[in-house]
């Protein structure tokens, strides 16, 4: 895929993830693709899940709401309040999510340097097992997907 | 894949002096001595880390009594690092999305500029 960066994902303490990325596009374009309606239902999710409710009420003290839907119907809620708005440079808010326990801490940097813009978002949970529950989360995640694959590729070779 | 042997690794990993042993290590195996030498600091505090490295099954020490090396196990640190996979993979489909709508939004500026010209 065009002008495709490579994410990486750390676990620098063991409440923390922090996610880094470069996407190449000025960082007032990726700071309005991550605080508008609009533009966030457009890419936000995970693959088949597709964002039916997003309100956001940015400015400090302000809250949003998301609701995923996955391809089998089901709804995943997350809600959220901003503490911190620097446009286009930094945000921080708090969020969590309808099924899950716990609040974390969300703290995004966007640095830009010759058109590009390099994305750190580092996510603090409030306790390890949340932290570790998210990403086993993924985990399986993941692992579905490759089975997906696999089935594709079965299907295929058939 | 146990959680708690996952808590180990990653405990392991949350200190410089170790992942700078693991390093060095990733060169080829070594005594206590040769590993506390680029480090300020004495062979006990090194031997506490090792300690800690070894239960987390990151290194295995030789049977030699006298020098038992030290050397780098590869498999629960790969595991640590397919542990974030997922959950990287989950973002990664997300991002890529994200880029195809900043190309847009970027091809709609130019557009605007070359309208307001």
């Amino acid at each position: 895929m065009k002008n495709t960066g490579t994410l990486e994902v750390t676990a620098p303490t063991d409440r923390e993830i922090v996610l880094t990325r470069v996407f190449d596009a000025p960082r007032r374009l990726v700071f309005d693709a991550f605080t508008k309606p609009e533009l966030l239902k457009r890419w936000f999710g995970p693959r088949g899940w597709s964002l039916v409710v997003c309100e956001v009420d940015l400015r400090v003290g302000g809250t949003f709401r998301f609701v995923l839907r996955g391809p089998d119907g089901a709804d995943m809620g997350m809600r959220g309040v901003y503490r911190e708005i620097v446009p286009p440079e930094r945000s921080v808010h708090m969020e969590s999510f309808d099924d899950y326990p716990g609040e974390s801490q969300v703290t995004t940097v966007l640095v830009e340097q010759g058109g590009k813009t390099t994305l750190t978002a580092t996510v603090l949970y409030p306790a390890q097992e949340i932290r570790d529950a998210v990403i086993k989360s993924g985990m399986e995640h993941g692992a579905a997907e490759s089975y997906d694959k696999l089935a594709e590729y079965l299907t295929t070779i058939a | 894949m146990a959680p708690d042997h996952l808590d180990a690794t990653f405990a392991a990993l949350a200190d410089p002096t170790r992942r700078a042993i693991l390093a060095r290590l990733a060169s080829g195996e070594a005594s206590v001595t040769e590993l506390a030498e680029p480090f300020a600091m004495s062979q006990p505090a090194i031997s506490k880390h090792l300690k800690v490295l070894e239960r987390a099954g990151l290194i295995s020490r030789g049977r030699d009594a006298q020098r038992r090396p030290c050397r780098l196990e590869a498999r629960p640190l790969a595991e640590a690092t397919g542990w974030l996979e997922g959950y990287r993979h989950l973002w990664e489909e997300s991002f890529q999305r994200l880029d195809a709508l900043l190309d847009e939004m970027k091809t709609q500026e130019k557009k605007r500029g070359r309208a307001q010209r």
